[in-house]
């Protein structure tokens, strides 16, 4: 029964993380149709910029005499990697991606694929080729007994950040007048544009705040698992699934593929390890060949 | 796609073409003569990659779709000669090259059903999630395919005779460098007769104008599963080419950023054209391999190229050129 409930920790522990990446992801494509494929890169760049950022809290505090760095420090800067992507989305959306809109989808994605190469060599180009840790977070949160085996506190922070993030997101979208503007726009760009609705501005926010679910995501992963170079890629690849799996631009979608990808992610790294990812991109392929727009998409 | 018609290649007769690929094909051929071993080998790898680039724009430059998956049979080739030489013991290389089509033709026929009902970032989308299925499988099972650490391949048997014992650095440079430089110009003879064929008309009336083509009363289904799987098969001969080449095949070679340099290749030699994803494939195998020799950043200064070269040159090198020579001779008084 422990051994039960611990894996579904697990699974909406891996959906938490998941939903935050694809999430934004679909929020861009929705909005502005693009499909960012640097988008798991701006993941790894807010993991590396938490893990940097209290590795610097924690080094500091060391060199200083003080025993430790307080933990209300450490956890004020988590959320740094989230800003600084969130950062970098509003720089490169108009530099970057605002010349693309009117022309082939073909570019969008050439354009968005050397942005990952880029991105993937700034990180190794400021951090080095290392993994950085920001563990001190997660050991300070100590573990919580389930049943008769340890389960890390931690891990129950994480699942909360996805959650309220969740519902955040809904309430934003849903009931504020910001959230209609950016439906609206994501339904008709041009219907909106002519009713005095400023789409630019729509578009950076929109990337911006997509951004900013990646570099959270990042964030709150970072300091139960290291940020290592190579993360970003295979963040995108799963994100990928559960877009595809919930539907491109849908973030009910996103949020049930996050929930069905982490299940099946769970399940097949304890029962079948050897084609766990395997299955789970058939699974994306199935639903593309049943459900072109995926559980919850618009076509 | 509108936007990707605005240049058109001028129509030239086949012959005078020839008569421009002549003074380039006597280069190649003396190429072992004048360059060393290294050049050599780099060109060979060169040459490979284009066969691969050429399979690839078949889909996007014939018949408009952008596959993001073509990494699965340009691996399904390489492993299929690493399989054919661990387990049955095979040295041919010509046996080695119609396993590869064997193999190629089974997986792009099955993708193929698959991805060819769908276009645009669908298609992209479904070619890469499949392509990954073979990447986790190669990477996972590493009892049949070693994994991480990859097949080893030794030097194989040209026509039954020409054997690589000995130095390996000379047979690869001399014996198999024209061994691939002929399947090259093989395949791009026969690409051209694809492309310039009822069939290849076809496609591009179909990447044109979908609707139109089907009034016209062509099966849009069953043309681009067709060429979904010739693109395929090329993809596939590349990859069995380039296993002797390299010695060992591991899984990067099925990751989907591996397609995403075959894409690379056709967008910098320029996808409107023929020849161009051959440049782009050559030029690129050059700049990767400084880059990789001048700095440990050099995907930051490919990827550089890469939104510089979308964002101002996208017709490519062959289309920018063709651009100013019609721009020239237009200039020119009659």
């Amino acid at each position: 029964m422990d051994i039960a409930l611990i894996h579904v920790f697990n699974a909406l522990l891996y959906a938490s993380v998941l939903f935050l990446i694809a999430g934004g992801l679909s929020l861009i494509y929705g909005v502005m149709r693009i499909v960012n494929l640097a988008h798991g890169n701006l993941y790894a760049f807010g993991a590396y910029v938490s893990a940097w950022a209290i590795g610097y809290a924690t080094a500091t505090a060391a060199g200083g005499g003080t025993p430790a760095a307080p933990m209300w420090l450490l956890l004020a800067l988590l959320p740094a990697g989230a800003v600084a992507a969130a950062a970098a989305g509003a720089l490169l959306e108009p530099t970057l991606l605002r010349p693309f809109y009117r022309r082939a989808e073909e570019y969008q994605l050439l354009v968005t694929f050397g942005l990952l190469m880029i991105i993937d060599d700034v990180i190794r180009f400021l951090w080095g080729p290392y993994p950085l840790s920001a563990s001190v977070v997660f050991e300070n949160f100590g573990s919580l007994t389930v049943g008769e085996t340890l389960y890390p506190t931690y891990n129950f922070v994480v699942i909360g950040v996805g959650a309220l993030a969740a519902v955040f997101l809904w309430a934003f979208i849903y009931r504020t007048r910001f959230g209609v503007v950016l439906r609206a726009t994501s339904q008709d760009m041009r219907m909106s544009a002519a009713l005095g609705v400023n789409v630019n501005r729509v578009y950076v926010q929109a990337f911006t705040l997509g951004c900013f679910m990646a570099g959270l995501g990042g964030a709150i992963i970072v300091p139960s698992q290291s940020a290592v170079l190579g993360m970003g890629v295979d963040a995108l690849i799963l994100s990928f699934i559960v877009v595809v799996i919930g539907g491109l631009g849908s973030l009910e979608g996103a949020l049930l593929g996050a929930l069905i990808v982490g299940i099946v992610r769970e399940v097949g790294i304890t029962w079948f390890p050897e084609v766990e990812l395997a299955v789970l991109y058939l699974m994306a392929a199935a639903v593309l060949l049943v459900r072109p727009a995926g559980l919850f998409g618009r076509a | 796609m509108s936007t990707l018609t605005t240049v058109v290649a001028p129509a030239r007769s086949p012959m005078r073409r020839l008569w421009y690929a002549a003074p380039v094909l006597v280069a190649l051929v003396a190429w072992p003569w004048v360059a060393d071993q290294y050049q050599t080998i780099l060109l060979a790898y060169g040459l490979v990659m284009a066969i691969a680039a050429l399979g690839f724009n078949l889909l996007l430059g014939y018949t408009g779709l952008l596959s993001f998956g073509h990494s699965a049979y340009f691996g399904v080739g390489a492993y299929a000669v690493a399989m054919m030489v661990k387990y049955l013991g095979v040295s041919s290389m010509e046996l080695h090259l119609l396993g590869a089509v064997v193999a190629s033709v089974l997986v792009t026929a099955i993708f193929g059903v698959a991805c060819v009902r769908y276009t645009r970032i669908f298609f992209g989308i479904l070619t890469m999630a499949l392509s990954q299925v073979l990447w986790s499988l190669a990477f996972k099972f590493f009892w049949v395919t070693g994994g991480t650490d990859g097949l080893r391949v030794p030097t194989p048997t040209l026509l039954g005779v020409v054997t690589g014992k000995g130095d390996k650095i000379a047979f690869l440079a001399h014996a198999y460098y024209y061994y691939v430089l002929v399947l090259f110009l093989l395949c791009v003879a026969i690409m051209w007769v694809i492309v310039n064929s009822p069939f290849g008309r076809a496609l591009q009336a179909i990447r044109d104008n979908e609707t139109r083509a089907q009034f016209v009363g062509i099966s849009i289904w069953r043309y681009r599963w067709i060429a979904f799987l010739l693109s395929g098969v090329f993809t596939g001969v590349a990859g069995a080419l380039w296993v002797p080449l390299n010695g060992l095949t591991t899984p990067d070679i099925l990751h989907w950023t591996f397609s995403g340099k075959i894409v690379f290749m056709a967008v910098l030699g320029g996808f409107r054209t023929f020849v161009g994803p051959i440049v782009g494939a050559v030029v690129y195998n050059y700049l990767e391999s400084y880059a990789v020799g001048y700095t440990v950043y050099w995907q930051l200064f490919l990827g550089v190229i890469l939104v510089v070269l979308v964002l101002s040159l996208p017709t490519g090198i062959v289309g920018t050129i063709e651009r100013m020579l019609a721009r020239r001779r237009e200039a020119a008084p009659r």
